[in-house]
């Protein structure tokens, strides 16, 4: 075995524990939030407003809503659990524990990343579990729901480390997830099918990415999608491996922590 | 002996153009006591830095160990513990949390990083403290903190930036003694440090640096022999109205029970007392006026800011 493996995967084991042990320790700020907020959107789009509405794709709107609701909070919070963690060790000078530390640029890139994916799973679960209380559930495609949602957790993941390198202050972080991550969301299919709008609009929503994993999920969860499954996939897969490479590139230079 | 440091060429110039050093050469022997002095930006921290990879160099080689710091960093890393000056922990995290954790990070086994945090922080009497958040703990107990991190992955160089700074004295001899005692086991260790008593205490070899660069690299021993006249105050039995007539030794009255004497090595300090004792002035007590690496300190100092002016 490589001499440099072993003491990795030790590193590897001491940061993914650290950073779920960081947000199971203040579950009131990282995981009671999205659950509370998912209920109400279940209780006012889907129960209240929903029962106008009527169908949308064949489902029940609560139906069709959930799974853009539940990919909604796994978006929010990988994103959220990386830029905050990573940012705040900045922020505390703690980031040098690890910089003085022969751990490698990749294996502090995917224990952060490891550390959001598992945020944004473990929020996803409970918001699935409370939808059960509004509507029933159904896979069509467990192997597309697992993927979709492991692949859009670590895509956000990675973004919120980029956020967080570049951060400055604690505006900087929050910046993103306002201005960007909300209206893309909520633009990005989560509440309706893109066919109800118009043909110029239907265009420029695919440019979305965010649609593209809100639907691929709905595929796997309700086997219904207004885009091609295989190239939400592939534009995930793409988006992860060149996000990858661009985080390491950015560690590995130091950018924001090393002068 | 073999080397523990070796830096040659060491540059670095920061992104506003700024030259913290220029081209500094330093070698600290395997098992050695170091001190790296020098004032307020000086380019102590820099060196520090760069060895610890938090400052990018600009141009030169380091050397830990046989570890050159660009073919094999992680191995160069894994050699070294270092004490910032700065608090850099995770201040909601526990006590003993942070020095297992950061074991961790150099791929020690949580079984054995248990056992060494527990034995560093008894050692450094935080043992009570270890499931404390950070944050409550005094600023003495958060350098003692920041010690049981950098020793938890037994580095064979420990490299300390001011650990003493704000400490109250008996802490700071407390740390002494525990500075001591590792270093009797064979690790290295490089200090800095504004406190030159503690650095006349406990180094045997002293580097001086200034404006980036090195203007003394020597043993204790040799720099101290370079103070040719030291100065002492002595504490006077009976009250004097004038200063004492003393041949060969320059003297004045800072109050009528104390005399600065300046004592030239060449004359030594028993004609002084022959000298007193026929003009029947007894003395209680003497002591240096300041500490004798401290002047010297500060003339070498200044010697090279009137270089630097020039």
């Amino acid at each position: 075995m490589n001499s440099e493996l072993q003491p990795n995967l030790v590193a590897l084991q001491t940061i993914v524990y650290r950073e779920v042990k960081r947000f199971t320790r203040i579950w009131p700020q990282t995981l009671l939030p999205p659950a509370i907020t998912m209920v109400l959107y279940f209780v006012i789009f889907g129960n209240l407003i929903g029962r106008q509405i009527g169908d949308m794709g064949g489902f029940t709107y609560m139906e069709y809503i959930v799974p853009g609701l539940i990919m909604m909070s796994v978006i929010t919070n990988s994103y959220g659990n990386v830029v905050s963690s990573f940012f705040g060790s900045k922020f505390q000078r703690s980031i040098e524990e690890l910089m003085v530390s022969p751990v490698s640029p990749h294996t502090i890139l995917i224990g952060y990343t490891a550390g959001g994916v598992l945020r944004g799973l473990m929020v996803g679960v409970i918001v699935t579990l409370l939808s059960l209380f509004f509507t029933h559930l159904q896979v069509h495609h467990l192997g597309v729901t697992i993927l979709v949602v492991v692949l859009t957790a670590t895509i956000f993941s990675l973004l919120g480390f980029i956020n967080a390198v570049f951060a400055r202050n604690f505006d900087d972080i929050s910046i993103i997830p306002t201005f960007v991550l909300t209206p893309l969301t909520y633009l990005g299919g989560v509440f309706y099918s893109i066919t109800l709008l118009p043909p110029f609009w239907q265009t420029v929503s695919l440019a979305n990415p965010v649609l593209h994993m809100v639907n691929a999920f709905r595929y796997g969860i309700l086997g219904v999608s207004d885009i091609k499954i295989s190239v939400a996939i592939t534009f995930m897969i793409v988006a992860t491996v060149v996000l990858y490479f661009g985080c390491a590139r950015l560690l590995v230079s130091g950018r924001g922590m090393r002068t | 002996m073999s080397s523990a440091l070796s830096i040659r060429q060491l540059t670095k110039t920061y992104g506003n153009g700024f030259q913290a050093l220029s081209g500094i050469d330093l070698d600290v022997a395997e098992g050695d006591f170091f001190a790296l002095l020098g004032p307020n930006g000086a380019g102590k921290s820099t060196t520090i830095g760069i060895l610890s990879t938090l400052v990018n160099k600009t141009s030169g080689t380091v050397n830990i160990f046989g570890h050159d710091l660009d073919k094999s960093p992680a191995a160069l890393k894994r050699s070294i513990g270092v004490v910032p000056q700065e608090f850099n922990f995770n201040q909601f995290e526990k006590t003993f949390d942070i020095v297992v954790t950061q074991a961790g990070y150099y791929g020690i086994p949580s079984k054995v990083a248990k056992e060494r945090a527990e034995q560093y922080l008894t050692q450094l009497g935080l043992w009570d403290k270890r499931d404390v958040p950070s944050r409550s703990l005094s600023g003495g107990m958060k350098r003692r903190l920041m010690i049981a991190r950098a020793l938890v992955h037994e580095p064979r160089l420990l490299i300390l930036d001011e650990p003493t700074a704000g400490v109250d004295i008996e802490l700071r001899r407390s740390m002494w003694t525990f500075l001591t005692e590792l270093n009797e086991k064979g690790i290295t260790i490089i200090l800095t440090t504004h406190y030159l008593e503690e650095a006349e205490q406990l180094c045997r070899n002293i580097g001086i640096i200034d404006h980036g660069t090195i203007v003394e690299n020597t043993s204790m021993r040799n720099l101290l022999g370079q103070l040719h006249v030291e100065t002492f105050l002595l504490d006077l039995k009976n009250t004097l109205s004038a200063p004492p007539q003393l041949l060969g030794y320059p003297s004045r009255l800072v109050d009528s029970r104390t005399l600065e004497v300046q004592v030239d090595k060449a004359m030594g300090i028993t004609a002084l007392f022959t000298q007193l004792a026929t003009q029947n002035i007894e003395v209680l007590s003497l002591r240096n006026k300041t500490n004798r690496l401290e002047e010297l300190f500060v003339s070498l100092v200044e010697k090279n800011l009137a270089k630097v002016a020039v």
